[in-house]
């Protein structure tokens, strides 16, 4: 497969590895937030974690979407498909996030709500025409690399006047949520943790380009490095990091140059923008209400957006309190940290929304990393013991 | 978010879709937000649709990077991006 | 007008659907089995035309019994149909025991209005499955359920064979030291029934490998001068090769360690999986097995499989080893090292 077989190559991955090991300073500690779900599930898959020096730390950052989608607005969507009968086509990863009584869509769907997995957006609309004498709703989540789909998709809908569709948007953005995690005075308060730079999201970059990320490293003063999600790609991404943290630079570069320009995707921050505007405020997961992070349909396409059409009121939920979701989305613990981990949380019964989808930390620890808890586990039992003697 | 895979256009339909192949297996997706793709140029497409374009001198250029031999070898040729950037 | 005495309006293979009248038990019930499944299946046992069969016993071995129930849809698809895969299905769970298959029973619960065309199709792939397979169905079961309450049709089978004295062949027998053996490459029943559901089309069309894999276990026994030294057999279904890997670590109570560079997959099933969001060691096989065995007889085994038409991409993907949690661990083509977990739920594609 052109353009992905190259990018996983084993014997540059060697020589990169080499070089981070070469270039990292003994005495400093390197903390990268790697901001996007596609990136933690990279880094798990290939096991390249266990590649890096023991100073440089990848931090999983809140870019996965399903993760950070509050309980409520899971519940919108399980309510109006329980008590309203309405048909909910939504992305798979969507269906198992655990929402209020012990429900999510699947579980949902196993008491009679029709719940139907979609590949793309494109085939709800078709359901819709379909089956005319059903609502159907289109449970939209992403950052801005899926916000460009649904906006099409609304946009053939009102060209169609298709009247029994609409969507129950929740897209988020990705400038905003980096921004909240290194100024707001309540995330601070939640706790964060000192991050060093940050591996840049690679397909939310082909559509927003590399120039919104100038503002991070300026007030910031962090490095950016936009990142393919190729094995790789993250690797030289973090070979790119190590050298600004050394050479005390702090600015954006685009280690994923062969797809993301510096404006990005034209046409479709065009479309978006015609389709959609911010909300003022919106609640993710684990970050609390985030200033302009989000977006909602805009008045010309009222009888498509889901919200207006069937009057839906938001209520925030708080997670399990035990939950750590909250405090691995901002890279403050990791998941062995959360006492529900691998125990009562787990694939098969997540209790919290990093354990659902393959790219939320928790997942892709358990999935592909936790043998390394159980080896530190070991080592430190066989340091008491023998010291025990 | 990032299911995107890197595909060829093999051949361009009518009202902005096209047949991509990946690796021999074919898939009928949306052009619409890439509305200048050809036959032969290689997207990149995410449910459904394909967002943006492979540059193949880019990806060359990338390739070089991760075979290249020493640090000073990397900050003599910067690419045209990454000039920008600085 | 001369009417025939005794003439029987046969069934409308091509434009008739079941009925309710086709399970009551009755007179339709009777022509149904008649026409189509005694016909197909024909063989002495089912000649006999009792409630159950007459079989002999053999004089020695030991007796081992497998049942699977086949729900899939879509019925048709690349390479099979739910016909022919409830009879490998059946026979295979019986050959993983290293038995050889003897008799198949057929059950079947059919849905109202289901096409009499679609019904024939899938009774006449079975009839030539068996056939193939040397394992004769020789009773059998039909219902009939009102329409909207079964999808088509739902196919049980269960399969008797005969174990030779001495064999342990079972999931907890493997040990630290022996190999881990594929027959072949893995993903394609999988991804050939997904494919169709997601439109996916291909150069060269991936078809489901659904295969009766007892000759190939014959055989691979024959080769070893110590049978014994085949410790595991299993073949990959649903949840791929990653759970059967699992299922066994935890039922042996060892780790393992596979390479992911020698697990075989052909380069449009890796591609299919990539657009599908998938995993291949997650999809189910339906003609490969997974063998584990001795290090020493490793090679000859792998020379028997591969001199087999079912065997042909047979390789050595990994070794048994001593870890207490069972862990079945892989190292990544690309120099890292990660666990290859139990499949969680259902595989829900990613979009991320």
């Amino acid at each position: 497969m052109k353009y992905i077989d190259e990018f996983r190559d084993g014997d540059s991955a060697r020589r990169i590895a080499a070089k981070i090991a070469a270039e990292v300073r003994p005495d400093t500690s390197y903390s990268f937030m790697e901001f996007c779900g596609g990136h933690t599930h990279a880094i798990s898959r290939y096991g390249i974690a266990g590649m890096l020096p023991p100073n440089v730390r990848m931090i999983h950052g809140p870019g996965c979407p399903v993760c950070v989608l509050p309980i409520g607005r899971i519940d919108l969507a399980i309510s109006l498909a329980l008590d309203r009968g309405v048909m909910i086509c939504t992305y798979g990863d969507t269906m198992r996030v655990p929402a209020s009584d012990s429900l999510s869509l699947i579980k949902a769907k196993a008491r009679g709500a029709d719940i139907r997995m979609v590949y793309s957006a494109h085939d709800a609309l078709t359901l819709a025409e379909q089956h005319p004498d059903r609502e159907v709703v289109f449970l939209a989540i992403g950052f801005e690399t899926t916000t460009p789909p649904t906006a099409l998709v609304l946009r053939d809908a009102k060209a169609r006047d298709v009247r029994n569709f609409s969507v129950l948007c929740c897209h988020v953005l990705t400038p905003s949520a980096i921004t909240h995690i290194l100024e707001s005075a309540e995330v601070r308060q939640l706790g964060t943790v000192p991050i060093d730079g940050f591996i840049g999201p690679a397909h939310v970059s082909i559509v927003i380009g590399s120039q919104p990320y100038e503002h991070f490293a300026e007030e910031y003063r962090k490095p950016v490095v936009i990142t393919g999600f190729e094995p790789l790609d993250v690797m030289q991404g973090i070979l790119m990091l190590v050298r600004q943290v050394n050479a005390g630079r702090a600015v954006v570069e685009n280690e994923f140059s062969r797809a993301v320009t510096p404006e990005g995707n034209l046409a479709a921050q065009k479309l978006v923008s015609q389709v959609f505007e911010l909300r003022e405020s919106f609640e993710w997961r684990g970050l609390g209400e985030v200033p302009y992070s989000a977006l909602k349909i805009r008045p010309e396409f009222a009888a498509w957006d889901a919200e207006r059409k069937f009057e839906l009121h938001y209520t925030s939920v708080p997670d399990h309190k035990q939950c750590e979701c909250g405090a691995i989305l901002r890279g403050v613990k990791r998941p062995a940290d959360c006492k529900l981990f691998g125990t009562v949380c787990t694939p098969e019964s997540p209790m919290g929304s990093c354990m659902v989808s393959n790219e939320g930390a928790c997942a892709a620890h358990y999935s592909y990393g936790r043998f390394r808890d159980v080896a530190r586990v070991d080592i430190a039992q066989a340091a008491i013991t023998s010291i025990a003697k | 978010m990032c299911l995107a895979l890197p595909a060829r256009v093999v051949e361009l339909l009518p009202k902005l879709r096209a047949i991509v192949d990946l690796g021999g297996v074919r898939k009928e997706v949306s052009i619409d937000l890439v509305d200048d793709a050809q036959t032969d140029d290689y997207v990149i497409v995410h449910v459904g649709y394909a967002i943006g374009k492979i540059d193949p001198e880019e990806a060359q250029r990338t390739l070089a990077l991760f075979a290249e031999l020493s640090a000073a070898q990397n900050t003599l040729q910067p690419s045209q991006n990454m000039r920008e950037m600085l | 007008m001369s009417i025939k005495k005794n003439y029987l309006r046969p069934i409308d293979f091509k434009h008739g659907h079941i009925d309710m009248t086709h399970g009551a038990g009755g007179r339709a019930s009777a022509q149904l089995i008649d026409e189509l499944f005694a016909r197909a299946f024909d063989n002495a046992y089912l000649r006999q035309g009792h409630d159950g069969a007459l079989l002999p016993l053999p004089s020695e071995g030991r007796l081992v019994m497998a049942v699977d129930g086949h729900v899939i849809s879509p019925l048709f698809f690349p390479g099979g149909d739910i016909g022919c895969l409830s009879v490998h299905g059946t026979v295979n769970d019986v050959a993983m025991s290293g038995a050889k298959p003897l008799y198949l029973a057929a059950s079947f619960i059919i849905e109202e209005g289901f096409p009499l065309a679609d019904l024939k199709r899938i009774v006449d792939s079975m009839a030539a499955a068996a056939l193939e397979a040397g394992v004769p169905i020789v009773t059998g079961d039909t219902k009939v359920v009102e329409k909207g309450k079964g999808d088509g049709v739902f196919i049980s089978t269960t399969g008797v064979g005969i174990a030779p004295p001495g064999l342990c062949i079972d999931g907890r027998s493997a040990r630290v030291g022996d190999a881990i053996l594929v027959s072949g490459t893995l993903g394609e029943h999988g991804v050939a029934v997904m494919s169709l559901r997601e439109s996916l089309a291909f150069d060269t069309a991936i078809e489901s490998d659904t295969a009766a894999l007892h000759t190939l276990v014959q055989s691979m026994l024959q080769a070893l001068p110590n049978p014994s030294d085949l410790h595991v057999l299993r073949d990959p279904t649903r949840g791929g090769l990653a759970t059967t890997l699992n299922e066994i670590t935890r039922q042996s109570q060892v780790g393992m360690m596979v390479d992911e560079a020698a697990i075989p997959v052909l380069p449009q099933v890796d591609a299919a999986c990539e657009l599908l969001g998938l995993d291949p060691l997650y999809v189910a096989n339906e003609g490969k097995l997974i063998a584990i065995c001795a290090p020493e007889v490793a090679d000859t085994l792998l020379s028997a499989m591969r001199a087999h038409p079912l065997g042909q991409g047979a390789q050595r993907i990994g070794t048994v080893i001593e870890d207490s949690h069972c862990f079945v661990q892989m190292n990544t083509k690309f120099g890292g090292r990660r666990v290859v977990d139990w499949l969680s739920g259902e595989q829900l594609p990613r979009i991320c």
